[in-house]
This record gives C-alpha cells, structure tokens and sequence, in this order.
C-alpha cells in the first residue's frame, strides 16, 4: 500500500492500490483476448487466415480510432454520445463535397474539418456554459445527424472519387490495411499523449478531482474543450475511412455506433466516472470486441447472441475487480 | 503496450505458420442475408430457402444478418461468409451502395452473388431478383376487384401519395390493361397520402360520392386497412369489397369479418425459395447471369433477365380466408 502521493504522483485509479489492479486489468484483458483467440482458432477452420483476419479488424479499427479520443474524454469525467452522428454529419458533408467536384484532398479535408467544429460545437457548450457533456451530446446527437436526414432525406451520396477509397479499401502491405495501419499509430500516439505528457497528467488530474486540478493551475476547460476537439477530430477521421470503405453516404451511417464505443472504452478498464483508465487497455478491449464478432461471425451466430455475450462480457470485467475488492475487504475484516 | 505486440505478434506468427483449410466440399453453402434478423417476412424467406435446399439434396442453407438494419452490420456479416468460402450469397440490402465493395471482393473470390427483394448495385450482384415487376402487379390489383364483380361495377382507387412512385406506376400499369376487365368502371382515384386517418376520410368520401361502388382497390398496406376499416364501421362490409396490397397480419380480420374479399402482396416463402433456386444455379454453372437469360427456379417456374440483369419471380401472391390465417403471424 503506497499512500504517499505528492503533487506529481497522481494515482491512475481511484483505487488507492493502483500500479497493481491496472496490472491485473490490463492482464485480465490480455488473458480474456488470448482466450478468445484460441476459442476462435479451434472452433472455426476459416479462423487462423491471414486475409480473413486482415478483413476482420474492419470490424473496429475506425470505433477504436474513435474510442482512444473518448477513453481520454471519459478519464477527465465528460462524454461525448454525438460521435457517430458527426461520423454522419461529416460524410454527408464530404458527399455534398464530391458532388459539388472536388477531389479527395478537399474530401477529407471537409471530413475532418467538420469534425472539429462539431467537436468544438459540443465543447463550447460543454465549457463555456457549464453544461453536463451527456445531455449536451445527446442533444447534438440528434441534432448532428438530424442535419444530415435533412439533406439526404432517402437518398445517397455515390460515385466517390476512386482514389477515395484507399482510406477504407487499400493495403499498405499484404494484408495490412491503410485502416489498421492508422488504428496501430493513433494507439501509440494516443497512449504517448495520455501516459507521457503533461497534458494527459492534467487529463487524470481532472478527472480525479477537477476542482483540486484547477486549484493546482490546470486550466481545466481549456484542457476540456481540447478533448472535445479531439473526438470531434477522430469522429472526422473515422468518417473518412468509413465513407471510404462504403463508398457511399446515407443519413444512417454508423447508427450505434456510440454505445459500442463507450462500450469499448469501459472495458477497456476506463472508469465511466472518470479519473483512470488506459489506451493499451482500450486497445486490447477493441481487438477483444473485433475478434468476438468475427468468431461469431464465422459460426454464424446470430448477432443477438453477440450483443448478449459483449453486454456479459462488459458486466463480468466491471464486476470482477468490484467483487475482488469486496472479497479482499472481507477478508481483512476477518482478520482484524 | 508491451502486452499488445507480443500478442500481436503471437497472431501474426500463428497466422503466417497457418495453411488455409483445403475446400473439400460435396454440399453447396448459400447464405441467405437478410436486413435483420427477427424479422417475420425474413424468417418466411428462410423456411422457403430450406424448402429449396431440401428439395434439392446437396445444399446447406446459412440464414444470417445483422441485428438491425445497417449496412455496417451486413457488411460485418458477409465478411464473415466470405472468409469462411461459401459457395453462394444471396442479399436483401439494407444499402443499395454501401455493400458494393464487400460483394465485389466475395464476387473476386469466385462466390456467386445475388440480391433479391432489396436489390444491390448493378456492379455489386449478378443478378437481382424482384418479388414482382409493375405491370404483373397493376394487373394483379384490377384482377382481384374484377373477380368477386362477374356483373361489372364501379369501383374506385385509394393511392398513397400524388408523388409516390410506386403507386403511380402500379395505377399507370392497371389502366393499360383495363381493356381485358370489361364491365368494371374505375370511378376516382383518391391520395390518402398513407397516413391511417385522411386515408379512412377519403374512403368515407368515396362511399358517400358513389353511392354504388363496389369496390376500392388501395395499393398501400396503410390504404388497404383504413379503407377496410372504414367499410366496416359504415356497415358496408360484404357490400363493398377492399382489396389491393396489403399485409396478411394487418388484414387477417378485416377477410374474417368480409370488408375484404381477398389481397394481394409477395409471399416470402417463394421469394426464398426461387433465391436459392436461382444462387445454386449460378454457383453450380447450370445457368449464367446475364441479359436475357432465363434461369430456372423449381416450382417456380423460371426468371428472365433484363438488360440490368434484373428478373420478376412471379405475380403478387393471393391472400384470401383460405389461406391468411397461415400467414397472419408471418409478416
């Protein structure tokens, strides 16, 4: 048990025996992902292929890319549930793009562009109004792809340039996808940002206590309207590479996909109040998800049985430390 | 991060050492995906689908889809079908587009690909099967009023929309061959703009206005119910007979109750059956996709293709008090 926390040594979890649960979690995780590895491998002979593997980790690399922005979101103590509907806005716009002629340059810049100014949208209410992020954001949710159903209606944007669709449909090398290429470098930069800098130090500090932090001179709104920025920006960079790989737009795009990110990032280990959390944790947690559906997938269960088993799943790693600790405190009173 | 590259490692390791499992099939596998599962008209198609395989021995059915209506989710799952080879996929698109650049690569990896009932991209499919085409269903919607009147009659038309397309050209289609109903006289044709209430207005207003109709014809699951309902709560039920294009569940009671003689919408059952029909032709070369062609469908007859590669199954199914009870809990 250390207690000896000074100024600069901000625990990672709110639990006070920190260095060794985030080791217990992240290895849970490890243990979980090998788990269902081999599940996978002895139940399905199409598993162990490297194509087939490749086409899997479609299944999250663009959630995950979103999901790293949110865990650093979630770990200050805010939320954004608007990021697949500015997924949506930002393809309806890149579409209303192709349309007016321009090629894939402006394309994905519209896309992301659009994403920082929704992001930027949500964080302005959300810190300059001092208004709760989860209602903030669920109303711009609505709001978000509301715009996009006004433009499109039941129509669709095609016929995207095709040198477009590299984002979501090319290969760096073999089986290597441009996708998973991105999702590997904004895991390290994201863990680089969060665990080595001092910004992701403030990120902590905020969410442990936000007014201790702001006390201790972190601009705790600007630091906020940052993170916001920054999943508005993913938000943009996933509606990239998704629009890319659908080659098309419609108003319902990535409809959901808000829930299986946030899911994503709790499992991962972030604490959904804020204070802790990891991005190799989220990482592990995405590959977990991916490879989950995709061993599902080649049963062919149906995806219902999948939601089932993601929502035990999420229960079961959020219950097992909480029951841990209860057994230990148990014990210690025994003792005592 | 440590924990992550040995992982990733391990599986690269694990996957490059790895031989892709030899296909030494003998039974053909086609997928049947649909919008979403849990769906009864999706579920009917299936029952039809495994008729089909049934009936032709060395086929095994995969029905699957994602579990709402996203094209994301199809993509997910016809990924899936493509990593484990299956010989043929048979798609109801939630996205006309959006599924083309998966479909193409599993066309690249020699599976036959078809769309029915909500159709693909032309570049996405070899071939789209419709339930029905236009002018069978403008014909079938006139039959239907015209075979409960031998003496002739009026009758009038409940549409949707002024500006719905599909009603439109089912009306168009109808008037070309009124010529081969004679004795009936279409009297209106009234938009009850598919909502529930102004349809059942527009009804009401038919009957006052025609004092001797004999029958509305409404080409719209909303129009069909409200124009039924409304015959009944006039009393006029058996007098006045609903017919059109209507959905077993919501029309069951208004055929027991007799505002509704009969009615006609596709039978899914069919539909699944003539998909894996037409999927196991393409995937065992005994016919090619192509305009013109004709490709054979078991009890159903066989379908042929136009210049889009696209073919009608069959005239709308009739549902009648024989036969809606079976269907009502379906769709």
């Amino acid at each position: 048990m250390s207690n000896d926390f000074t100024a600069r040594n901000i625990p990672d979890r709110l639990t006070t025996h920190g260095q060794r649960t985030l080791k217990s979690w992240e290895t849970l995780l490890v243990i979980i992902a090998v788990m269902v590895f081999v599940v996978n491998a002895l139940s399905s002979p199409y598993f162990l292929n490297p194509w087939n593997l490749s086409d899997a980790t479609f299944n999250f690399t663009e959630k995950a890319m979103i999901a790293f922005a949110m865990a650093m979101l979630i770990v200050s103590g805010e939320i954004d549930l608007s990021v697949a509907a500015i997924v949506a806005l930002a393809s309806t716009a890149m579409g209303f793009m192709m349309q007016a002629g321009f090629g894939t340059p402006i394309l994905v810049a519209t896309g992301l562009t659009v994403g920082v100014l929704c992001g930027a949208f949500n964080g302005v209410l959300v810190t300059r109004l001092g208004l709760p992020s989860i209602v903030v954001t669920i109303g711009t949710m609505s709001l978000f792809r509301g715009i996009s159903y006004i433009v499109l209606g039941d129509k669709a944007y095609t016929g995207y340039p095709s040198d477009f669709a590299f984002f979501g449909q090319g290969y760096v090398w073999w089986v290597i996808s441009f996708e998973l290429v991105l999702f590997v470098i904004f895991a390290l930069i994201y863990a680089v940002i969060l665990h080595k800098t001092n910004l992701g130090r403030a990120v902590y500090a905020i969410g442990n206590n936000p007014i201790g932090a702001k006390f201790s001179g972190i601009r705790v709104e600007r630091i906020k309207f940052i993170l916001f920025l920054l999943t508005g920006l993913m938000s943009g960079v996933a509606a990239v590479c998704l629009t890319s790989r659908l080659g098309s737009t419609r108003p319902s795009i990535a409809f959901g996909w808000e829930l299986e990110i946030v899911t994503m990032v709790v499992l991962g280990g972030v604490n959904i109040l804020g204070g802790s959390g990891t991005i190799p944790g989220v990482v592990l947690a995405a590959l977990i998800m991916g490879m989950v559906t995709f061993g599902f997938g080649l049963l062919n269960v149906p995806g219902i049985v999948m939601s089932i088993f993601i929502g035990l799943l999420l229960i079961a790693v959020i219950a097992l430390p909480r029951l841990w600790s209860m057994a230990r405190a148990s014990r210690a009173r025994r003792k005592a | 991060m440590r924990i992550l590259k040995k992982l990733l490692t391990t599986a690269a390791v694990a996957a490059t050492l790895m031989i892709s499992p030899a296909q030494a099939q003998e039974t053909k596998r086609i997928a049947l995906v649909v919008k979403a599962l849990g769906i009864g008209f999706f579920e009917a198609a299936a029952k039809g689908a495994e008729e089909a395989a049934e009936e032709l021995g060395d086929v095994e059915i995969i029905y699957t889809g994602p579990t709402d209506t996203t094209a994301e989710g199809q993509i997910e799952v016809i990924n899936s079908l493509i990593a484990q080879n299956v010989d043929a996929i048979a798609v109801s698109a939630n996205d006309t587009d959006a599924l083309v650049p998966t479909l193409k690569k599993a066309m690249d990896r020699g599976i036959t690909v078809i769309s029915w009932d909500s159709g693909v991209a032309k570049e996405g499919r070899q071939m789209h099967l419709n339930p029905s085409s236009n002018p069978l269903i403008g014909n079938m919607i006139i039959k239907l009023a015209a075979d409960n009147l031998p003496d002739g009659g009026d009758v009038a038309v409940l549409s949707a929309t002024t500006t719905s397309t599909n009603q439109n050209t089912w009306i168009e289609e109808m008037n070309k061959v009124m010529g081969n109903y004679p004795g009936i006289n279409v009297v209106a044709t009234v938009y009850g703009d598919d909502k529930a209430d102004k349809s059942y207005t527009e009804a009401q207003g038919l009957m006052k206005s025609y004092p001797d109709l004999k029958a509305i014809i409404a080409p719209t699951s909303v129009g069909i119910v409200a124009a039924a309902q409304a015959v009944t709560d006039a009393g006029k039920a058996g007098e006045i007979n609903v017919t059109g294009l209507g959905l077993p569940s919501e029309m069951a009671g208004h055929v027991d109750s007799g505002a509704s003689k009969s009615f006609a919408i596709w039978n899914p059952i069919d539909l699944g059956y003539s998909a894996t029909m037409i999927a196991y032709n393409l995937a065992t070369d005994k016919a090619s996709a192509e305009a013109g062609a004709e490709i054979p469908m078991g009890r159903m007859g066989s379908v042929t293709l136009d210049e889009n590669t696209e073919g009608a199954m069959a005239d709308p199914f009739v549902y009648d008090a024989s036969n809606v009870a079976d269907f009502k809990d379906i769709f």
